[in-house]
């Protein structure tokens, strides 16, 4: 990592723990929709599981979302900023800028995710996962979250106005929605079914649900790696491409 | 490094779409002087400054910055200047210092280098008290004062300032000239934008004007003055008859010209001797002239005097093309 890399990292990481709106926001409300789904909603619906293990993994791709929705915001506002033109007339590069975003969005997540599991476990979720499995799914996990930061990094700097950018990344939060993180899909319409098992979130909760709750994976975990994989590289060469062009 | 000049650029051309913003500018700034760049809204200052900091290709014309090229030696150019633009550009969550130091290792010091750089530069500023404490707490002018710290940290040997002291109060463009005016002299050379004429005529060295995309007038604040007076001396007529006659008498010496208060301006220094001289001229008689006035010029006057039009025009600002 270079000097200038890491002191983005630094700055942002900064910046998102002074953020006390956006970070509570990130912890918090994961946590009470998770609360909501599973004593709201719960005894509604029927998994053949325990409810509280059925949406934990879902839970915790939602954090993801949250955490990685005010990325997009702070790279649009950077963006909009005098700042840019400063950091642009010192030679620090689009790489430096969006990475150090990138990291702390991965640190935000990372903790939100920590707060949920924690949370979970007090409230009945009890995985059968041992060491190797978990290790995994932390892995996975982690994966998704850097896919969805830089998706969200790119999403900032295509955006012409911080709230647009916020309004983009709603769409990311709502991903997990349509999918088998709250319901079966087969519950679902047909029409929706397509969507839900085709979408980059089913994949990783599938994964998730697999090493932690049944020991198996299957197909899964290629598909989620591959998705993950997917969507880092092209949101990479995608910010890029557009942070070159917003700044020329 | 060979040059003597810290800014030479020649045929500046830029066009969006079909408006053309600047039309050919040559300019010079000589190595450790203090330059203005005076104009309205829309002349093309920060597109000349957007050039000239590499942060915007030309469609015509060459610059040089401390003898690099801006579009064929970016790099060399971006190590050697930096920039101050109209909107503050420090992060509001973060504390001054924690600015400074973090715009302190971007630019290639080491930690400690960057503390202690960042700590001379508070002190220098005034702002070592402010320095603990959040942006979003400051004043305007404190974060004027921290961004132009912001962009001393790195020792560059230019320094660029759009419009330092736009939308500051007379207190805080005080303080800032005095900080400019503090930075002469010390090495740096310093190219500034503005809309005042008092400002360029307070800091800098030579000054050149602005208009439609094109310098009008480049020269000492002396040299411009001569050009086009410092002031302005406003005749208040007694009758509309009084009115036509001193109007035909001045015919293109007047710069104001208000048939409705019977009000009529010619160009002057200011001096006692020469308002004397003027009103005895106008008016030897001593009846058509009822009473008068001396206004410093203001950048209307010394458009009228330097393009035979007004300043202020319809077209939209560009300030942020």
């Amino acid at each position: 990592m270079s000097d200038a890399t890491a002191t983005m990292v630094g700055r942002s990481l900064r910046l998102s723990m002074r953020n006390v709106e956006a970070l509570l926001t990130s912890l918090i409300l994961p946590v009470l929709l998770m609360l909501l789904f599973v004593y709201l909603f719960g005894g509604a619906i029927q998994t053949g599981t325990e409810y509280v293990t059925y949406v934990v993994p879902g839970v915790l791709l939602l954090c993801a979302g949250f955490g990685a929705a005010s990325t997009a915001v702070s790279v649009s506002q950077d963006l909009k900023g005098g700042i840019i033109d400063r950091f642009r007339s010192m030679d620090v590069g689009g790489v430096p800028i969006l990475a150090g975003h990138v990291a702390a969005s991965v640190v935000r997540n990372v903790t939100s995710t920590a707060l949920v599991l924690a949370i979970a476990s007090l409230i009945g979720f009890r995985p059968s996962a041992g060491p190797a499995e978990w290790l995994a799914a932390g892995g996975v996990l982690l994966l998704f979250i850097l896919a969805i930061s830089w998706l969200s990094a790119a999403v900032g700097v295509l955006a012409r106005s911080p709230e647009a950018a916020g309004g983009f990344a709603f769409f990311m939060v709502f991903l997990p929605y349509p999918s088998s993180a709250f319901v079966p899909v087969e519950t679902m319409p047909t029409w929706i079914q397509g969507f839900a098992n085709n979408q980059p979130v089913t994949p990783v909760i599938e994964t998730l649900r697999g090493l932690l709750l049944e020991g198996s994976v299957g197909s899964s975990l290629w598909l989620a790696l591959a998705w993950c994989g997917g969507i880092t590289v092209a949101s990479v060469a995608l910010s890029g491409v557009l942070f070159r062009r917003r700044t020329a | 490094m060979a040059s003597q000049m810290a800014v030479e650029a020649t045929g500046l051309e830029k066009s969006y779409g079909a408006v053309q913003v600047l039309g050919g500018v040559d300019l010079r700034v000589e190595r450790g002087s203090v330059f203005a760049l005076l104009g309205p809204n829309g002349a093309g200052k920060t597109t000349t400054v957007r050039i000239l900091t590499t942060l915007t290709r030309a469609d015509a014309g060459q610059a040089r910055v401390v003898g690099f090229d801006v579009a064929r030696q970016r790099r060399r150019v971006r190590r050697a200047i930096s920039l101050t633009g109209q909107f503050v550009a420090v992060d509001d969550l973060q504390t001054g210092e924690e600015n400074l130091r973090m715009m302190g290792r971007l630019s290639g010091l080491s930690g400690t280098q960057a503390r202690r750089r960042a700590h001379q530069l508070l002190d220098q500023f005034d702002l070592a008290e402010a320095g603990r404490r959040r942006v979003a707490t400051y004043s305007g002018g404190m974060r004027r004062r921290l961004d132009l710290a912001a962009s001393l940290v790195g020792d560059p040997a230019v320094l660029f300032l759009d419009e330092p002291t736009t939308g500051l109060d007379l207190r805080g463009r005080q303080a800032m000239w005095q900080v400019v005016s503090g930075l002469a002299g010390s090495g740096v050379s310093v190219f500034l934008t503005t809309q005042y004429l008092e400002e360029a005529d307070r800091l800098a060295d030579r000054i050149a004007v602005l208009d439609g995309g094109r310098v009008v007038a480049e020269g000492t604040a002396a040299q411009l003055k001569e050009q086009v007076a410092g002031h302005r001396l406003d005749l208040v007529l007694a009758d509309a008859a009084a009115f036509d006659q001193i109007a035909r008498f001045l015919a293109e010496r007047a710069v104001l010209s208000d048939p409705s208060r019977l009000t009529i301006g010619v160009a002057t220094d200011g001096s006692a001797a020469q308002v004397r001289a003027l009103l005895d001229e106008v008016d030897p008689t001593r009846r058509a002239v009822d009473r008068f006035a001396v206004h410093g010029a203001t950048l209307d006057d010394v458009f009228l005097a330097l393009t035979g039009r007004g300043a202020g025009r319809p077209e939209k600002e560009t300030a942020d093309v």
